[in-house]
């Protein structure tokens, strides 16, 4: 079992996972902050308000 | 006369589908019956069978008269009044349920029933957080995705007839899950009691619900998919995760209610805890922020403060969610290290937890005035509050030197009911208040001093809880780790109990205050229904609407 030690593996998935973690979040920023999103998020928010009460599609 | 019981070339494809699958059911439930020689087995195998039948001669007078052709250019608005119904239904049921243990541990010796072994505390307590969580939650949950879904993608729901067969599978889970626990049928895991047939019901109840969900995402008019359908969307498809993982289980007997559990020792501990913890992360967080996302911005008439924060919120949320679970076992045989990751994450979890409460909280700017107007949002307001004041004692109560004074205490049940009364069940109550009106077409609730009444004696009764809980929990909590002297435990277990005893009595009365608080709402709710109708455009035929117009004011 040569490599593939307990020690190895903790280390792999914590230093791993903390990279991925940042990665994720930092991708999670970026994509929400994006200027060409702008518009799509502006639009977006203002669905719930639009009259929808009614049965009709 | 035409031949009702064999589907013609008329009937939908979906109908003909859930007819075909109420046939297995039948069937399999039938063999169960007559074969088993466990009782409660075979009292669960009745009442899937009598359900089946049941749904199948609905089902037939249904395609005998011509319904289940569902019109696409109307939305699926039925399955969600049932819905309403339901929750306030099963709310009733469960909060009772918890008032009567609250009464049991306060007055042992009058509501103690020996002779009566199924409302021993041991088989009520999984009644009662079964009864609010997954019935009174999952009802809320269930039918407001369903409104939300629809407007937000303004599509009807995918699924035709499926959509009731998720309803009404899901209030047979309850019940098989519930009759289960009086009669002792439980796996023994926290919020994951039922047994492996029912959850294997559930399962496929769950799979449904997906189906219906995505197909409804998936045929969407609008380019885009609002925050709160993510937010459900996680909360459905963790769920289904989290409940396949730790209900992985081997029956005695394909005939026998009982079964074993695929895990054991201390693995078994943390993968139970795994799926604990994020029972609340996407059950009772996920799917309620959801609500949060949709009806608060739409009661204010403000967009939500900030969409990007909403989509940082909700990714750091689930990613983070997931790996708390472990605080739960702290000191125990559970390694150090693992202890510590679910402690470290759980503390990281007051970032995004307080990022969406202070996006919920923004989005009155520019119209707190309506916090005084409106008790229906002063109720979602203070169940954000709620959030964010739960979702930092979780955190607190998480770090590993905090847990030795909380953990097994009251403070924890104090906890739970911060979050469980002030933040799920006013964001549902305040969710609720919002559709019934638009639901059954009234232009307003029957009483807003009513929902003022519910609101105060509510609000009241959760400050009654959650502070006896605080003080009883932290009591007992020092008691336990109190000594002599020469070393030896200061007090006796029953000595911590019985010095309990009136926080326990200041607890009964909170939690009957919050029920008080669901009858009046559910009087209100009722004269509401029962209200001539405001908007009469509800009676013109679809076909004569163009999808322009809008109702006349």
């Amino acid at each position: 079992m040569s490599g593939l030690d307990y020690e190895t593996v903790a280390r792999f998935a914590q230093q791993g996972g903390t990279l991925y973690f940042g990665a994720v979040f930092i991708a999670g920023v970026v994509y929400a902050l994006w200027p060409k999103h702008r518009e799509a998020f502006k639009r977006l928010s203002h669905l719930p308000l639009e009259k929808d009460e009614d049965e009709h599609v | 006369m035409p031949s009702i019981a064999t589907p013609d070339a008329d009937t939908p494809s979906d109908v003909v589908a859930l007819f075909l699958f109420l046939g297995v059911a039948a069937v399999l439930a039938l063999f169960a019956t007559g074969l088993t020689d466990d009782a409660a087995f075979r009292f669960h195998g009745y009442i899937l069978m009598a359900a089946s039948v049941l749904a199948l001669s609905a089902m037939t007078i249904g395609v005998a008269h011509g319904r289940f052709r569902s019109d696409p250019k109307r939305y699926e608005d039925g399955v969600i009044r049932a819905g309403v119904i339901a929750t306030m239904f099963w709310g009733v049921i469960g909060m009772t349920v918890g008032v009567f243990i609250a009464a049991q541990l306060s007055w042992p010796d009058i509501f103690y029933f020996p002779e009566h072994g199924w409302l021993n505390f041991g088989r009520l307590r999984p009644l009662h957080t079964s009864g609010v969580i997954f019935a009174f939650g999952g009802n809320a949950l269930i039918c407001t995705s369903f409104w939300v879904v629809q407007r937000t993608c303004k599509a009807r729901l995918a699924g035709g007839i499926w959509p009731w067969f998720v309803f009404w599978g899901y209030q047979l889970f309850i019940v098989l899950a519930a009759t289960g626990y009086v009669s002792g049928i439980t796996q023994s895991r926290e919020y994951a009691e039922p047994e492996w047939y029912v959850d294997i019901w559930l399962t496929i109840v769950w799979v449904a619900y997906l189906f219906v969900f995505l197909g409804t995402i998936w045929k969407r008019k609008e380019p885009h998919i609002y925050v709160a359908n993510w937010f459900y969307l996680a909360f459905i498809v963790t769920v289904a995760l989290l409940h396949l993982v730790n209900n992985a289980a081997v029956p005695v007997g394909l005939l026998e209610a009982r079964s074993y559990s695929a895990f054991g020792g201390v693995q078994d501990a943390l993968v139970q805890w795994w799926y604990g913890h994020n029972a609340v992360g996407f059950f009772l967080t996920a799917g309620f922020l959801a609500m949060m996302y949709y009806f608060v911005p739409k009661r204010v008439e403000r967009p939500v403060y900030s969409y990007r924060l909403s989509i940082v919120h909700f990714w750091s949320l689930i990613f983070i969610y997931i790996w708390a679970g472990p605080h739960h076992l702290h000191y125990t045989a559970l390694p150090q290290w693992a202890q510590t990751l679910g402690m470290t994450f759980s503390i990281m979890l007051w970032m995004p937890s307080w990022g969406g409460m202070i996006n919920g909280l923004m989005t009155l700017s520019g119209a707190w005035d309506k916090l005084r107007t409106d008790p229906v949002v002063r109720m979602m307001v203070v169940a954000i509050a709620f959030y964010g004041m739960s979702t930092f004692e979780g955190p607190l109560m998480s770090i590993r030197t905090v847990n030795a004074l909380s953990h097994y205490t009251d403070w924890t049940i104090g906890h739970v009911h911060s979050g469980a009364l002030g933040w799920v069940g006013f964001i549902s109550f305040g969710a609720i208040y919002c559709m019934v009106p638009w639901l059954w077409k009234k232009d307003r609730l029957y009483s807003n001093a009513l929902v003022e009444w519910h609101f105060w004696i509510a609000t009241t009764g959760i400050v009654l809880y959650i502070t006896a809980m605080w003080v009883s929990g932290i009591m007992e909590g020092l008691m336990w780790r109190e000594y002599t002297p020469d070393g030896f435990l200061a007090n006796s277990f029953i000595e911590t109990v019985s010095a309990k005893h009136i926080q326990n009595v200041i607890r009964t009365v909170g939690g009957l205050m919050f029920l008080s608080g669901t009858l009046i709402m559910s009087y209100n709710l009722w004269r509401t229904i029962r209200m001539p109708s405001a908007r009469s455009s509800a009676n013109v035929p679809a076909t004569t609407i163009e999808p322009q117009l809008l109702p006349a004011e």
